[in-house]
């Protein structure tokens, strides 16, 4: 990006692309050029641990997926000699024509996404990296661990390829750490430190693994769950310290370390991983200039707690690691939230440059199967080894077949204009491609049914490049008799295919959102802000949930103010309607067309819409520990924040103690509340503000102050606050003796229990989810072990279900501090706009459907149905099951356990499975 | 082969995962013996044991299920 000028809703960016040498369009990403390019180099995506072709592409699944060409080593770029890739080309897509060049895009809006980068190879070197092979980094390490990486999974040392017997993963590298300049926390190297060790350990169970960290930052939801599952099942040990040094001794490495009661330790292994964390992207601050956007001190891009998506310029947004570091959840959440930000921002330009591209009328096939094959050649991909001639020859000798044909390339748009002609010069009722794989190609060739009037279902793919002469390239007689059975077995399937009706299932463009915190009121701001009619229900009296008792952030901005602020622009909004003291009394329907009704303090309501958006929130534990209930001197966090606030708190406060993971992390809780370290830092530095000289003790298990909240940690700690680590199983004793507060607690530092006379006890409780049960039986969607919401995909789908139309944000589906339910809120909204802004939900004809006959009503396949998609209703008083097409996904489940073979899937009948099988058979 | 058992296998595969997965060893050109036929689904959910049965009558050796 050079520059962007302009303003939001109307820039124009200007893009500096280099040449890849490879025109995407023609490239067919087959790997012939590959395999003939003459330069060997190493490969970056592998970190260098493996070789590969100058020519190549990154790995197998790389979006775009053609194939490039590195200028730096290329012999024609740098010569202009070798260009054997073109001749070996038969696409013709090598062009060494393509040069740098500048586009100036008209655009709307600007997302920023350019992740994170590496950390300093000096910092790397502290630790002996680049002076001992076998001390590597974690990156280089996951791509060890990788079955599809250099040593296809197998871990080895680099220094002699033998298996490491012991081997340990020192954390905090290039983070928390000022001595590089990178004072902030990465936040996501003690997971993936966690998550490498327990693969390492499913590779080889003889594996002894230590992690030596600092903070055990397993904040993220069901994260502290793996960390025990680390230990428990697969033996990882955890030690907490930093490590000073490493030296070689013999054919280890040596560690010295100093335990929590300063003891020093030396231990030898016999590979070292360094968790590196997350450095800012390369050339942020270019970035940030030709954007014209703030970074911060540690050059990641600058956002606001209560609008954590918006870069400082208007119009410019932000997502994933460049806005600070975060792990995939976060980064789809938010990049999914960025969307909606936009899409609020330019809904006026919605589908202005969509073109609707019209089909000619379905044309009726006969009772007779008039079946046409194509057979591809792919260049010589295909025939190369499989011999084209015999198949199509084999092919014309098939029932039902009534023209075979063979081309070089059947995806070519040449091949369309000659399938064309030959379904309409010979009747074709049934095309066959031999070629590729349905799951790249198969639309392609539908279109160009759909072209001709025949309906898309009419269509087969034989896959005989992919899975059969890539993979048999040394038997080519036996590839050729594989390419004839798949055929045969098309062939079979073809004749009974039928034409599926292309279903368009229209929507109420409105939302229902559940849960009026500041969760459900900016997923409701959005929808509305994106034009989409929307009901916000509140079971109190008012907006603003739980962020009403916060007095103020970390960063220092007033939250009360931001309610407000949101609260008036959703009064202000005539798309949205609120109800208080409202509930959900039931949803019937699905995604397009829920109806809900609800009872609120104006009465009951029933109301139509097309999405729900489910808000619903958590509160703060209630403690009965450390003498919450007995003293007045107790007090929770948020209880503080409002003594504080308020100016309540004694003049003359001397001692203060907090404890944290009050019922979580294992008490009454499982998890982590992600909230209470930050929520503590905060409050002490407050105290401290109004009194310089109080003592403040903080009783830790980890401090998880992540990402640039560690500064505060810091900041805390250099203002004397003192941070005492405890053991879950030694935690502090509080005792109440005749109104006198004390609390007890072990110093592992000093080995010695201390007792305090605290004139304040503050507790930092955990976040218990809403009770949902209701709602999740009436939404037919599931909720963790701990009662929060379960998303569809923990990393890809983070707000959705598998249920289509219903999504969540906030609290509902984990503990999380408002900035980051802001973002989930957004990202919500964004995909919960998807199906409103299309107006339609488009039936895939893949779906399965009730023969009404023939169903008994027994009901398995309502029970069955992971998608809700199957629905009972009553046909002249019998209960039948009826698919909600809406939803199906067309998994077959259903299917293949009604005891009546009621049950039938688009393109997959039974009759069309069992003709395949008997086709097998010869 | 000579007198080499060569078996026939049918393979059922589910669209996502197991046929991406033979598609992506193609891509990367692992080498396998030519010995399976394969049948794509959405899902194995769709596997009737019907099918398993029918064949196991057409004469194939083994069934291979991958979802």
């Amino acid at each position: 990006m050079e520059s962007v000028q302009g303003e939001a809703g109307n820039f124009t960016a200007r893009v500096h692309t280099t040449p890849r040498y490879i025109n995407e369009d023609l490239c067919t990403a087959c790997g012939t050029c590959t395999m003939y390019c003459p330069i060997i180099t190493a490969d970056i995506f592998n970190e260098g641990l493996a070789l590969t072709k100058n020519l190549h592409k990154d790995y197998p699944q790389a979006v775009p997926s053609s194939f490039y060409i590195d200028p730096r080593e290329c012999l024609f770029v740098n010569h202009e000699m070798c260009r054997i890739c073109a001749s070996t080309c038969q696409a013709q897509a090598i062009d060494f024509n393509q040069t740098e060049e500048e586009h100036d895009l008209s655009v709307g809006s600007v997302i920023l996404t350019p992740g994170f980068g590496r950390i300093d190879e000096e910092v790397l070197s502290r630790y002996g990296f680049g002076e001992y092979p076998d001390v590597v980094t974690s990156i280089e390490f996951e791509r060890l661990t990788c079955a599809s990486g250099p040593t296809e999974g197998v871990i080895v040392r680099p220094s002699d390829q033998r298996h490491p017997k012991r081997i340990a993963f020192l954390q905090c590298i290039g983070s928390r750490d000022e001595t590089c300049g990178n004072g902030y926390c990465s936040s996501v190297c003690c997971m993936y430190a966690i998550k490498e060790a327990s693969v390492a350990k499913e590779h080889d169970p003889d594996l002894d693994i230590t992690i030596f960290y600092m903070d055990m930052r397993t904040q993220g939801k069901e994260f502290d769950a793996s960390r025990q599952r680390a230990r428990e099942k697969y033996g990882i040990k955890f030690v907490r310290s930093r490590i000073a040094g490493i030296q070689e001794a013999e054919d280890k490495l040596r560690i010295s370390y100093v335990d929590g009661r300063g003891i020093h330790h030396g231990d030898s292994f016999d590979m070292i991983i360094l968790s590196v964390g997350l450095e800012s992207p390369e050339g942020a601050d270019d970035l940030a200039r030709a954007c014209g956007i703030d970074i911060n001190k540690y050059e990641f891009c600058s956002t606001k707690t209560f609008d954590p998506l918006q870069t400082s310029r208007s119009g410019i947004f932000v997502a994933g690691a460049f806005g600070g570091p975060k792990d995939i959840p976060e980064s789809v959440t938010e990049a999914t939230g960025a969307v909606a930000s936009v899409d609020s921002l330019l809904k006026d330009a919605r589908g202005s440059q969509v073109e609707i591209k019209e089909y000619p009328q379905e044309v009726a096939i006969g009772d007779e199967p008039k079946i046409g094959v194509f057979v591809c050649h792919c260049g010589s991909n295909i025939a190369g080894v499989i011999d084209v001639t015999a198949v199509r020859e084999y092919a014309s000798t098939l029932d039902g077949v009534v023209y075979a044909d063979q081309n070089l390339y059947s995806c070519s748009q040449d091949a369309q204009q000659i399938l064309k002609e030959k379904i309409k010069e010979h009747d074709l009722n049934r095309v066959i491609v031999a070629a590729c794989t349905p799951r790249t190609h198969e639309p392609l060739f539908q279109e160009t049914l759909r072209d001709t009037g025949l309906n898309r279902a009419l269509f087969e793919m034989v896959n005989i490049r992919d899975q059969c002469s890539w993979v048999h390239a040394g038997e080519p007689q036996e590839a050729t008799r594989k390419a004839k059975d798949l055929l045969r077995m098309a062939v079979a399937k073809a004749g009974l295919s039928q034409p599926l009706p292309e279903q368009q299932i229209p929507v109420i463009p409105k939302a229902l959102v559940i849960g009026g915190g500041i969760s459900g009121m900016t997923a409701a701001l959005n929808m509305a802000e994106q034009g989409f009619e929307t009901f916000l229900i509140e079971k109190s009296d008012k907006l603003g949930g739980n962020l009403r008792h916060v007095s103020s952030m970390l960063s220092g901005e007033d939250p009360r103010q931001i309610i407000e602020e949101v609260e008036n622009k959703i009064a202000s909004n005539d798309l949205i309607r609120v109800y208080t003291e409202a509930e959900v009394k039931s949803v019937s329907g699905y995604v397009g067309n829920f109806t809900t009704t609800i009872s609120s303090s104006s009465g009951t309501e029933v109301f139509d819409h097309g999405v729900i958006i489910i808000a619903t929130g958590g509160r703060p534990y209630e403690p009965k520990q450390y003498c919450y209930s007995s003293s007045r001197q107790v007090v929770t966090q948020l209880e503080l924040e409002d003594k504080i606030s308020s100016g309540a708190l004694e003049k003359d406060l001397k001692n203060v103690v907090m404890i944290q993971c009050v019922g979580s992390r294992g008490e009454d809780l499982s998890y982590c509340s992600k909230v209470c370290c930050g929520q503590a830092v905060k409050n002490a530095l407050r105290i401290l503000e109004k009194h310089p000289n109080a003592n403040i003790y903080i009783l830790y298990r980890d401090i998880r102050t992540y990402g640039f909240m560690e500064d505060y940690y810091k900041k805390a700690r250099e203002k004397g606050v003192i941070f005492v680590n405890y053991k879950k199983e030694k935690p502090p004793v509080a005792t109440n003796t005749d109104g006198k507060l004390s609390v007890n607690f072990f110093d592992e530092m000093i080995d010695e229990d201390i007792t305090l006379d605290p004139d304040l006890l503050v507790l930092s409780v955990g976040i218990v989810p809403n009770d949902v049960d209701n709602l999740s039986k009436i939404l037919k969607v599931p909720v963790t072990k701990d009662n929060f919401f379960l998303e569809a995909h923990a990393k890809l789908r983070p707000v959705e279900f598998a249920v289509d139309g219903v999504f969540m944000c906030g609290l509902a589906h984990s503990p999380k501090p408002v900035n980051e339910s802001i973002a989930q809120a957004k990202a919500a909204a964004a995909k919960a706009a998807l199906p409103l802004a299309k107006g339609v939900v488009s039936v895939d004809p893949i779906g399965s459907k009730v023969d009404p006959e023939t169903c008994i009503g027994c009901g398995i396949c309502v029970s069955l149905c992971p998608y809700q998609a199957i629905q009972m209703v009553k046909v002249d008083k019998k209960k039948k099951a009826q698919t909600i097409s809406a939803s199906c996904k067309g998994c077959g489940i259903c299917a293949s356990h009604c005891p009546k073979l009621a049950i039938s899937m688009g393109g997959f009948t039974t009759e069309q499975i069992r003709s395949q099988i008997k086709a097998f058979g010869g | 082969m000579g007198n080499e058992f060569n078996p026939k296998i049918l393979g059922f595969m589910c669209n996502w995962c197991c046929y991406a997965a033979a598609d992506s060893a193609g891509v990367a050109r692992y080498q396998y013996p030519p010995n399976v036929r394969t049948i794509r689904m959405m899902c194995t959910g769709r596997m009737d044991p019907l099918f398993v049965i029918d064949a196991f009558c057409v004469g194939t050796d083994g069934v291979f299920v991958g979802g």
